[in-house]
């Protein structure tokens, strides 16, 4: 008889299922993981210090690339925590446009997630679906902030600018006749909230698609179901939130529980699981891209209908028109100590979180009353996630590593920092 | 979150005297807690019915040795303290506490992975950003820096540049480090204005900003209140 032994093996950090730069070692007992430990930290590039460098505003975009597919619920927490030291709070139509862009990014984010997890375990065509949503989605992004990805949109304050009323049109090109790209610019005749509209109209269809290829899919459930099991009372010591609390059936929801913003004046649902495995956290996942669905739609419906300001008139914090700054010299003041200097926060410390579509997306802020922070910490919701990779894979096979990180919804550019 | 102000009353009870101070600011409890009780504390809050803090929501940091030296009032305490932010799902609140680490050299706090296991990595990154031990933290080693690194990056008296940069050298055919070639330098210089609306405190009413601000209906854009 040969002697057995376990040995040790290493995933990552280039490894196309580990999202990211993630490198785990693993001990394993033939196929099965005894043990596993994470190392993290290669995208680590010090956005707390970094932020603590500069003033308040100009740290905006690097929120956006902490969390870099959930960009506007990152900024989100950010200007929260600075209006709340302040003690302002934006206009209530800024308010309703970060509630629905709070909600397309959870839909980004969740296509993401499903297209991947999906693409993991070994179903390429849902990658496919997920990302022809999401460029739509991006549009939107681009339409309001000129950027497809890190928008800088929300601002102390309320949020750059309001929505456009005209959709950029696709170009025709060789590849496309003119009947074609008519037909592609269908849904751009109008305003961005026609487009978005439209796109809510085609969505919950689209979600039956996923669910047609995923839901009773033998491989799929195969795959996830009773894999990384996790029970609601160690889900709660281990410090999950999110999705990952829900699925193990605690219903906690911030917009819910503790509403910010405009949530409490919105109606929708939480979706929470029952067994805690990977299949009901798709589940609450998937139902979460149906309710954010809903909210778009009431938020829609409102900013149809209430025009108005969306951002504060406030000169020490939000800049002056630029047409004011060509004729008013006290305007050109303002705007030049803003891109300047910043302004002031008060001394003290705060904490703000939203519900992100990952789980609880908190920042603490500690001011000296400079006008920059003086102590920025982030608290990124899939940090504590992956800190239980080794207790949610112990026993479990090699190949459900794959769908365990899969499942956890990781991204390396928040939880590195 | 109406649990939050009547929380706040019923702490020093609760738990007894280990607490230093308690304070109420922006619909936040902040908690001063003896380095030494923070397990006792802890556990209190977990267990006692009234707080079921069964949630480490985050667990950090702070070097506050550069508080205020621009000209703003400055900090009191000790240099560095660790600050917990704990939630209730059951009672739907949240408290922070603030530990003040008192001896500057050895920089030692109880770990309470015992009390939340989600501490663990809490407990390592601020070990390695800050240098603070964990007393009892099973496996504390470096979470975030590169293998090897030298130093404790979030400390004030650390450069944004860092102290090594790394390129390939050539001659000898591996990656080696150097210290840093970058010029220090600062864009915006740190200002602290205390005649614009900094000298009001976060909890005055007649702050310029927060007067001028419209006033939609809504109150309190966050879940704190």
């Amino acid at each position: 008889m040969s002697e057995i032994r376990n040995y040790t093996m290493n995933f990552g950090p280039q490894h196309p299922a580990a999202h990211g730069v993630l490198r785990v070692i693993m001990e394993m007992d033939g196929e099965v993981i005894e043990r596993c430990d994470p190392h993290i930290g290669l995208l680590h590039r010090g956005t707390e210090k970094l932020a603590e460098t500069k003033p308040y505003n100009q740290s905006i975009g690097y929120m956006d690339r902490l969390d870099y597919v959930s960009m506007m619920c990152n900024e989100h927490a950010y200007v929260m925590v600075i209006e709340k030291m302040l003690g302002v709070t934006p206009p209530i139509r800024a308010q309703y446009i970060r509630v629905m862009f709070d909600e397309i990014t959870r839909i980004l984010n969740h296509c993401l997630w499903l297209g991947a997890h999906a693409l993991d375990i070994g179903a390429m065509t849902v990658f496919l679906y997920c990302f022809r949503e999401r460029e739509d989605l991006m549009d939107c992004y681009e339409a309001v902030s000129g950027a497809r990805m890190h928008a800088t949109y929300y601002r102390p304050g309320g949020v750059y600018r309001d929505l456009p009323d005209t959709m950029p049109k696709h170009a025709g090109t060789k590849r496309h006749s003119d009947e074609e790209t008519r037909d592609r610019n269908a849904d751009r005749e109008g305003s961005l909230l026609d487009f978005i509209e439209a796109f809510t109209d085609r969505f919950p269809a689209y979600v039956d698609e996923y669910e047609t290829l995923l839901s009773d899919n033998r491989i799929w459930k195969q795959r996830t179901v009773d894999i990384g099991i996790v029970s609601p009372e160690r889900a709660r010591a281990l410090g999950f939130s999110g999705a990952m609390l829900r699925g193990s059936g605690i219903e906690w929801d911030l917009r819910k529980k503790q509403p910010y913003e405009v949530y409490d004046q919105l109606d929708f649902d939480i979706p929470v699981g029952t067994n805690g495995d990977s299949y009901d956290r798709y589940l609450v996942r998937v139902e979460e891209m149906r309710q954010s669905n809903r909210i778009i739609r009431q938020c829609i419906k409102w900013l149809r209908e209430n025009p108005g300001p969306v951002m504060l008139d406030d000169y020490k914090l939000a800049p002056p028109p630029r047409e004011n700054m060509k004729g008013d010299m006290e305007s050109l003041i303002h705007h030049f100590k803003l891109f300047t200097e910043g302004y002031c926060v008060p001394a003290g410390e705060a904490y703000a979180a939203i519900e992100h579509p990952k789980g609880e997306f908190g920042i603490y802020m500690v001011s000296d009353g400079a006008n920059k922070p003086y102590r920025l910490k982030i608290r990124a919701p899939g940090f504590p996630h992956l800190a239980a990779l080794n207790e949610m894979s112990k026993g479990h096979m090699l190949a459900d590593m794959v769908a365990i990180i899969g499942t956890q919804d990781i991204v390396f550019g928040e939880i590195d920092r | 979150m109406t649990t939050q102000s009547t929380l706040i009353e019923t702490l020093p009870d609760l738990i007894g005297s280990p607490f230093i101070s308690c304070h109420y600011e922006l619909g936040e409890i902040t908690c001063e807690v003896k380095s030494e009780d923070i397990v006792d504390v802890c556990t209190k809050l977990r267990d006692a019915p009234e707080a079921r803090f069964d949630v480490l929501i985050d667990l950090c940091a702070v070097d506050y040795s550069d508080y205020g030296k621009e000209g703003g009032e400055t900090w009191e305490g000790s240099r560095y303290a660790v600050v917990y932010h704990l939630l209730s799902i059951e009672n739907n609140s949240r408290i922070r506490l603030r530990a003040n680490l008192s001896d500057e050299s050895s920089l030692g706090i109880p770990s309470i992975i015992g009390v939340w296991a989600g501490a663990d990595w809490f407990e390592r990154e601020a070990f390695d950003l800050f240098g603070i031990i964990f007393v009892g933290h099973p496996d504390l080693r470096r979470l975030l820096t590169d293998y090897g690194f030298i130093g404790h990056p979030f400390r004030k008296d650390f450069p944004i540049s860092g102290k090594v940069e790394m390129r390939y050298d050539e001659n000898q055919g591996r990656v080696i480090y150097q210290p840093v070639t970058i010029e220090p330098r600062t864009l915006v210089p740190r200002t602290i204005r205390k005649d614009v609306f900094s000298n009001t405190g976060p909890n005055a009413g007649s702050n310029s900003l927060r007067s001028n601000s419209l006033r939609t209906g809504k109150t309190g854009n966050n879940g704190a209140q």
